[in-house]
């Protein structure tokens, strides 16, 4: 009885099947293409995602959208111009620069610029603060002597 | 007395900054369709599927289109707040029940109570694609020309109506 049983808990993992994922184009070659430009997409839904990899229901409508424009003969560009009319630049991964993302762009090197300002300034400062001292005779002396003792105590 | 006063002014500078992030919500992200004409469309109302609704019967109103759907869960948040509204009679909202099923969206409205002048419904979701819809509910404000004015992303609370959409609408309302 015991054996019996054993067997067919055994069988039970012959019933599992993984079932593929359905590819959801008909044609793979607008598949390919939508994903290379989903890639391209933030899910404005997950924020850092993009649209290629994301299962959000906003994701799926426009990777669903994006595969119907591209049946109907759109562009790339077309499709994106699309995107950002309605959902803003945001939606970019990679935003044009423009007069609206001017400041994000710029900020970096405008840091750096004020850093390196701030950096001479202080390089400037600690010069004048340097004292330009000579030795005298008997202290050059004496600090040779220091220098050179053997004792190290 | 530089050495001090320097450092700190940067600090207080950097905290300020850091300060106005903290309540900003990354999600929420500016819609490019306030100051456009609102997208035009056609779709049959809730209620009835063969009754149409078009922006351009609105024409001359200033108007609330409050995007929702029967599986949503912040819409439930902001359902009492939009039937205390349409108590109040300021100003008309028309609902759009977003990738619904009619059935849901009519069960929802008779159990909880209906705050709109009209509901209208996008069952694909083709409308709310045209609006720039990705998190429901969101609820745009549309002038008497029919151009966007505002848009809320999220649901519409006692705060923000009265601090920003109900001005707004008054607003409009007095412009010819």
């Amino acid at each position: 009885m015991k054996n019996l049983f054993l067997v067919l808990m055994l069988c039970v993992p012959t019933f599992a099947c993984a079932g593929e994922a359905q590819d959801l184009a008909d044609d793979p070659v607008i598949e390919v293409r939508m994903i290379k430009l989903a890639e391209k997409v933030r899910c404005l839904v997950c924020q850092s995602e993009p649209v290629s990899t994301s299962h959000s229901d906003w994701s799926n409508d426009v990777r669903a959208i994006m595969r119907d424009k591209m049946k109907a003969g759109a562009t790339d560009q077309e499709i994106m111009d699309l995107l950002v009319e309605r959902f803003g630049k945001s939606v970019l991964f990679d935003p044009p620069v423009d007069k609206e993302t001017m400041p994000l762009w710029l900020a970096p090197f405008a840091l750096l610029f004020v850093g390196l300002g701030f950096l001479l300034m202080q390089l400037r400062k600690r010069k004048t603060q340097v004292m330009d001292s000579t030795l005298t005779a008997e202290q050059s002396q004496r600090a040779a002597d220091l220098l050179n003792s053997k004792d190290t105590q | 007395m530089m050495r001090f006063i320097l450092p700190l002014v940067l600090f207080l500078g950097l905290s300020w900054f850091l300060f106005q992030g903290l309540g900003r919500d990354t999600r929420e992200v500016p819609s490019p369709l306030v100051g456009k004409a609102a997208p035009a469309f056609v779709l049959p109302t809730l209620h009835d599927e063969t009754k149409k609704f078009s922006p351009a019967d609105m024409q001359g109103k200033v108007w609330l289109l409050n995007v929702w759907a029967s599986w949503c869960g912040a819409c439930k948040d902001e359902h009492p707040i939009l039937m205390a509204l349409s108590k109040q009679n300021l100003v008309p909202i028309v609902g759009l029940d977003y990738k619904d099923k009619r059935a849901d969206g009519e069960a929802t409205l008779a159990k909880a109570g209906d705050p709109y002048t009209l509901t209208i419904a996008d069952a694909d979701g083709k409308v709310g694609f045209d609006y720039g819809v990705y998190g429901v509910p969101e609820t745009y404000v549309i002038d008497k020309h029919g151009v966007i004015a505002y848009k809320l992303i999220g649901a519409v609370s006692s705060q923000n109506l009265s601090e920003k959409i109900l001005p707004l609408v008054a607003q409009l309302q007095a412009q010819p």
